[in-house]
């Protein structure tokens, strides 16, 4: 065995699944076990902790055994503009209100792609929100503030 | 006749005004989204599923099985036009139904796809009619232990149908159990796994969780390589089959049915496989097998059919067990829970209306595909030009929307970008999601019952194994396990995949 022919994938993958193993095995613990007859809120988790250690161990081992196709490109900027716009919009719906906060989570969620150009970034989002407010606030009557705290005068 | 009144019941249930009008709505949209590639079914519903919850609990079914079957009819519409599926279950409809478009059948094509799939959703959606009763009766009968073993039973055929290694699936069902059991546990009200957030009390969100493993997990996918979309776009035109087109339909359409419905029922992503196995029964029981591969008629009846059967009947699990056959399934069950409704056999006794309603919402969504669909292609072929780049801000907008509208809850988001991350890890690493949502959607029903069951049985896990349902369903569970890991049929379920890569 050389140290080429291993199977990066399953590699990743069996680590993780056995790490997050390890870490509901021990939070289970924390909790109370109980017996098999009147099972704590600890019981149940446990095993399947121990479980899922146990099919990571599998995968690791398997790793060692074949090789798999490469993992391929990641998609960085995808990941860091994508998860952002949820996030600011979390973090500023209140504060803000709707109608900016959805206009710069969209702002930031048009950058993740190396082809969008700002102006029509800018235009799409302010379409967009156009759009949101009458279909979701006006038309569903969702109840969200529009313009939240932070920019009211 | 108990079938003919209560289909009576459903159709003026569905026949309202407002649910047909909720069932257009639903087809359209999942027409629209099934069109644009890159974003699949479950994707779709999880995305829209948000929208749905401020509508009355029959209406918002009636929609949400709309967008299901408009999502699967976008998908063959790509695949027949452009030799993009939009739906993996339409995969096989590109390797003909492309070919046909390309030597200018493509209208053709898209017609007999579409009385294909009308034909089948006809004959499975009074299967499920007839079906779904005498299993509710049965259904009833369960106790905590059967109801234990029939969880097991869907959870291993989720594992038996997945894609690639049989190991990582386990590993996500046991991943998704254990993250459907963060929040308070029943019993002793004790929050498990909640890290001190208290605003995850009540559980991870399960919108939150399907949006990103699916949705988000699926646009990161496709940013990472961005090709420009070549629409090498074949002229539609004559929509309607010629005799011997229709001629060579009627076999393959009805033997698709057969196939899709009996497949449907299976837990995992029946469609995907009534699809596969339709084409392979197709190419061997024709004369001239050396026709498929370049627009064999039967190549896109069959499957279609076969996909479309499928489809409808996967709904029999989910109204008469009230467990989640593939993972649109599961969205449904979802969806039935925050609408207040406890999926499982009692739905058809107390909320008939709704049960009914549901079922006969089927047929006429269908109808509407076929009367819509066809004169609306050109419509949705304009639609394919969109830019990808121009699409996700629009999808990841109404995804915070929709996420956020269920409980107002902000922690709700940020769960959305964990499991994004989390669902394109998973991608990454070659590992499946639809196990995972399975079990997320399973655990506390797991637990619940194994705990129940447990008590009732004072301690001893023999209980399992001495009632006669659960020892059955228990066995059945055991066989398709043992079934998965034999060597040849491993091999066979690789070959039966790749094709489909």
């Amino acid at each position: 065995m050389n140290s080429k022919s291993f199977d990066k994938a399953n590699l990743i993958c069996g680590i993780l699944l056995i790490l997050t193993g390890i870490f509901f095995a021990y939070q289970s613990i924390e909790l109370e076990l109980g017996t098999a007859f009147r099972m704590g809120p600890g019981y149940f988790p446990f095993i399947l902790a121990l479980a899922l250690i146990l099919f990571g161990a599998i995968i690791l081992f398997q790793a060692f055994r074949v090789e798999g196709e490469p993992i391929g490109p990641i998609a960085w900027r995808g990941i860091i503009f994508i998860l952002a716009a949820p996030i600011f919009f979390g973090i500023t719906v209140r504060g803000l209100g709707f109608v900016p906060s959805l206009f710069f989570a969209a702002l930031i969620a048009s950058f993740a792609s190396h082809k969008m150009k700002p102006l029509t970034a800018v235009i799409l989002a302010v379409l967009l929100t156009a759009f949101s407010v009458l279909v979701f606030s006006y038309g569903l009557g969702l109840p969200f503030q529009r313009f939240g705290p932070w920019v009211r005068f | 006749m108990d079938l003919f009144n209560n289909l009576l019941l459903g159709f003026q249930t569905a026949g309202s005004i407002e649910n047909l009008f909720f069932c257009l709505i639903g087809v359209l949209l999942g027409t629209l989204i099934g069109v644009l590639p890159g974003i699949g079914a479950t994707a779709t519903i999880a995305m829209l599923l948000p929208i749905t919850f401020q509508l009355e609990p029959v209406s918002s079914l009636i929609m949400l099985a709309g967008i299901y079957y408009g999502a699967q009819y976008g998908g063959s519409t790509t695949a027949i036009l452009i030799n993009m599926p939009g739906e993996s279950s339409s995969a096989v409809t590109a390797i003909d139904g492309y070919q046909m478009a390309r030597k200018g059948k493509a209208g053709a094509a898209l017609a007999i796809a579409a009385i294909g799939s009308f034909f089948a959703g006809t004959v499975s959606t009074f299967l499920v009619a007839i079906f779904a009763p005498p299993l509710t009766a049965i259904a009833l009968q369960f106790g905590a232990a059967e109801y234990f073993s029939l969880m097991v039973v869907g959870l291993v055929s989720s594992i038996a149908l997945a894609h690639g290694s049989v190991i990582k699936a386990l590993a996500m069902v046991a991943l998704g159990l254990l993250l459907g059991l963060v929040g308070t546990d029943i019993y002793t009200g004790a929050p498990r796994f909640t890290l001190g957030i208290r605003e995850y009390a009540d559980g991870l969100n399960f919108v939150a969780v399907a949006v990103g493993v699916f949705g988000i997990a699926e646009i990161l996918r496709n940013l990472e390589n961005e090709r420009t979309r070549e629409v090498l776009m074949a002229k539609v035109s004559g929509l309607l089959p010629s005799r011997e087109d229709f001629r060579a339909m009627i076999a393959p359409v009805l033997r698709g049915t057969a196939i899709g419905s009996v497949l449907g029922i299976l837990p995992g992503g029946g469609a995907i496989l009534a699809s596969f196995a339709s084409y392979t029964v197709e190419k061997k029981v024709s004369k001239n097998p050396q026709e498929f591969g370049h627009g064999a008629v039967a190549g896109v009846a069959g499957p279609e059919s076969a996909n479309n059967a499928g489809a409808q009947t996967s709904f029999i699990p989910l109204l008469t067990l009230g467990i989640p056959a593939n993972p649109v399934m599961a969205l449904m069950v979802g969806a039935m829970i925050i609408q207040g409704i406890v999926p499982g056999p009692n739905v058809a006794a107390e909320q008939p209306a709704l049960f009914w309603g549901i079922i006969a919402s089927m047929w006429i969504g269908n109808l509407m595909l076929v009367i819509l669909n066809l004169p609306l292609i050109g419509l949705w072929v304009k639609l394919l030009t969109i830019p990808y780049y121009l699409l996700f801000p629009i999808i990841m907008a109404f995804c915070s929307i929709g996420v956020y509208s269920v409980n107002s809850n902000v922690y709700d988001l940020y769960a959305v970008a964990f499991f994004g991350l989390l669902g394109y890890l998973l991608l990454k690493l070659r590992c499946e999601p639809a196990p995972l949502l399975l079990g997320f959607v399973l655990g506390p029903l797991l637990e619940e019952n194994l705990r129940r069951a447990m008590i009732l049985s004072r301690g001893d896990p023999s209980t399992f194994v001495t009632r006669p349902i659960s020892a059955t369903l228990l066995f059945i569970a055991v066989i398709v396990l043992i079934v998965v890991f034999l060597p040849s049929v491993r091999k066979k379920r690789d070959e039966v995949f790749v094709e489909e890569d």
